[in-house]
């Protein structure tokens, strides 16, 4: 075992929470299978838009990227794979223990820090990649949440918000289905008053400074058990905005 | 860099290959042109170097794309033969005729080589000038240890050093060291037959066909080498080998001649003959706790069909491309998901080969009047049923599954 910033105890206390949340069979099962489909969307946008090399082994070498909301770091670690200086960031100090302590182990550098996006602009961090993946639709004001996140993102930057749409079928799907039809997800992960559009994030967006490059459905497809890209956005979705230079 | 280069415990990479034959070299060379950047090591007990070796192996198409794909074959085109014909022939020890039943005149493509005959000589030179300067070597190196457990594959030399990576891979051959300090089991049978080897040279040119002589003792296989020499392998007892590895050149090509026939005119002897015993070798598993296996450890198989450097190199094919898919991604290329991609691909593939080479033994080598009378019908059959023998060639070739068995870089 490498040298830790962690003390013992709390590797005890945290090790078997990151061993059930990097299980893909386990408790976060619904994040894993999710997580394809949103990397190579994140990989594929990010590598054309600074025009970096598709082959490379670290592609996002000299990138700084933060993810908000990072949760146990499922996305922070493929991220820092790819070469990217990674910032994650979680209001949860045991989500950000978890995740440290997982990527020390597979001997990733990764910054991991328990704070918040309005903490981080205030701070006058910047990045110029932004990953906001299934966070808006948990946040209480999301005006104010995503003026703070666009504030994070460098002049020509970018930022990537993935969430669930506000429709009846998002209602029937998202919530019925999989909390309590399918038990994918624990019962109130989402509230339907919580969720917002693609038109609610495109107009608050835009009064700072974003602009929409790129959207896509997400949806879920039974026979082979994987998500994948869609043009239908009434579930599941994914904005690409960009920072106005 | 976001990967650590360096670790308290010890040196990182991103792949660790254990053993510097064809089917580690080939790995490291797919991986190390297909994501630049990345960090293979490869380790080997002996220094690598060109091998002071005149056998030559069978190449299938599939298996030349894999080359083509990945730079290599330019560097052994020249010195290698293509097959463009298999005759294979059924003779009874009594038969004075040897009526040919099934002859594979067929092409993978038109106008395409089903197989190629080439110099390991080629092969390794090949291999090692591409991965010269792209891979870091430990050779000589042999290894003394390793875990899986914690996340990182770790690896210990003999000479204390210690490497980590995600993932290390065993291509250290039928006996692999690696496999055994991974405690994975492995299925063997001993089949009681010994391979033997060697060149000849013979009188008439042998037009690029390979010959396979079914006898009661095992089957007898030349295959077409630049000019007038072939590559002989078949097989006999254990003490009729011993018998045949002593005997002066002379009387040995006149047994060579008795089996063969006419094909190929007088022959003689041109190379030291070799003698190893035959089994088969199933690893229980392809993958484990951050390894995987592939070539001659996870598999070794009867040498009847000339299939087991082409299973080994299919193996390259489809791990490759795994680890590629999740590399591009940022997945974690060791994680058991992973792996168990790799395995999904190459077990049923392996067991069906594996199977069809062992029955294929087994119904050939013997000379009971029942097993022979089914036997031939089975192979008129086949030989008049068109699209089963296209397939069975086909199979072979190993025209199905990865990308880089169709030629397409990763």
């Amino acid at each position: 075992m490498t040298a830790t910033t962690i003390n013992p105890e709390e590797i005890g206390k945290f090790q078997k929470m990151a061993d059930e949340w990097w299980d893909p069979t386990g408790k976060f099962r619904p994040l894993h299978k999710f997580n394809p489909v949103r990397l190579a969307y994140i990989r594929e946008k990010v590598i054309a838009h600074y025009g970096l090399d598709e082959r490379a082994m670290h592609p996002f070498k000299g990138l700084r990227l933060l993810d908000i909301g990072c949760g146990g770091g499922l996305l922070c670690e493929p991220m820092a794979r790819l070469g990217a200086d990674v910032v994650g960031a979680d209001a949860g100090e045991k989500n950000v223990k978890i995740a440290a302590l997982h990527a020390e182990q597979a001997g990733l550098d990764i910054d991991y820090r328990a704070t918040t996006a309005e903490a981080l602009a205030e701070a006058g961090e910047q990045f110029d990649v932004v990953l906001n993946m299934e966070v808006v639709e948990h946040v209480s004001d999301v005006s104010l949440y995503l003026e703070s996140c666009c504030r994070l993102v460098k002049p020509g930057g970018l930022m990537f918000v993935a969430t669930i749409n506000r429709t009846a079928r998002a209602y029937a799907l998202a919530i019925i289905g999989a909390e309590y039809v399918l038990r994918w997800l624990p019962k109130g992960t989402h509230q339907y008053e919580k969720l917002v559009t693609p038109q609610e994030i495109t107009s608050i967006t835009r009064r700072n400074g974003m602009h929409v490059i790129d959207k896509t459905g997400v949806t879920f497809n039974p026979l082979k058990d994987q998500w994948g890209k869609s043009r239908d956005m009434a579930v599941n979705y994914m904005l690409l905005l960009g920072k106005d230079a | 860099m976001a990967e650590k280069t360096a670790q308290a415990s010890g040196t990182g990479h991103d792949v660790i290959i254990v053993g510097g034959g064809p089917v580690g070299l080939t790995l490291a060379v797919a991986l190390a042109r297909s994501v630049p950047g990345i960090d293979v090591a490869l380790v080997d007990r002996r220094p690598l170097s060109v091998p002071k070796d005149a056998r030559a192996s069978a190449i299938a198409a599939g298996v030349r794309r894999v080359f083509e794909a990945i730079g290599v074959w330019p560097g052994m085109a020249d010195a290698a033969n293509p097959i463009r014909a298999m005759k294979i022939t059924d003779s009874g020890a009594g038969d004075i005729a040897r009526p040919l039943f099934l002859s594979f005149a067929g092409e993978v493509g038109p106008g395409e080589a089903f197989a190629h005959m080439v110099p390991n000589t080629a092969s390794a030179k090949a291999l090692l000038d591409a991965a010269e300067g792209q891979v870091a070597l430990y050779a000589p190196a042999g290894i003394a240890g390793f875990t899986g457990h914690g996340g990182r594959a770790k690896v210990t030399l003999e000479d204390g050093r210690i490497l980590t990576a995600p993932l290390a891979v065993a291509a250290d051959g039928g006996n692999s060291a690696l496999r055994g300090m991974a405690k994975i089991d492995v299925f063997a049978h001993d089949y009681k037959q010994s391979g033997i080897v060697t060149t000849i040279g013979h009188e008439l040119p042998h037009e690029d066909t390979a010959y396979e002589h079914f006898r009661p003792t095992g089957p007898f296989a030349s295959l077409p080498l630049k000019g007038n020499f072939s590559s002989l392998v078949w097989t006999e007892t254990p003490e009729r080998a011993r018998t045949l590895v002593e005997m002066d050149k002379a009387a040995l090509a006149g047994e060579i001649e008795a089996v063969m026939g006419a094909s190929l005119g007088a022959v003689e002897v041109a190379d030291a003959v070799q003698a190893f015993p035959l089994g088969l070798k199933l690893a229980r598993r392809f993958a484990g706790d951050r390894i995987a296996l592939i070539g001659d450890a996870a598999h070794v198989i009867h040498p009847i069909a000339g299939q087991g450097l082409n299973l080994g190199l299919k193996d390259v094919a489809a791990l490759a491309e795994v680890l590629v898919d999740a590399m591009r991604l940022g997945e974690d290329h060791g994680a058991a998901d992973v792996l168990a991609r790799y395995e999904r691909l190459r077990r049923f593939d392996t067991a069906l080969m594996a199977g069809m080479t062992d029955g294929l033994n087994r119904l050939f080598s013997n000379d009971l009047a029942p097993v022979r009378a089914l036997r031939d019908f089975g192979l008129s059959m086949v030989d008049r049923f068109g699209p089963v023998k296209q397939g069975l060639i086909r199979h072979a070739a190993g025209a199905d599954g990865a990308k880089l068995l169709r030629g397409v870089a990763l």
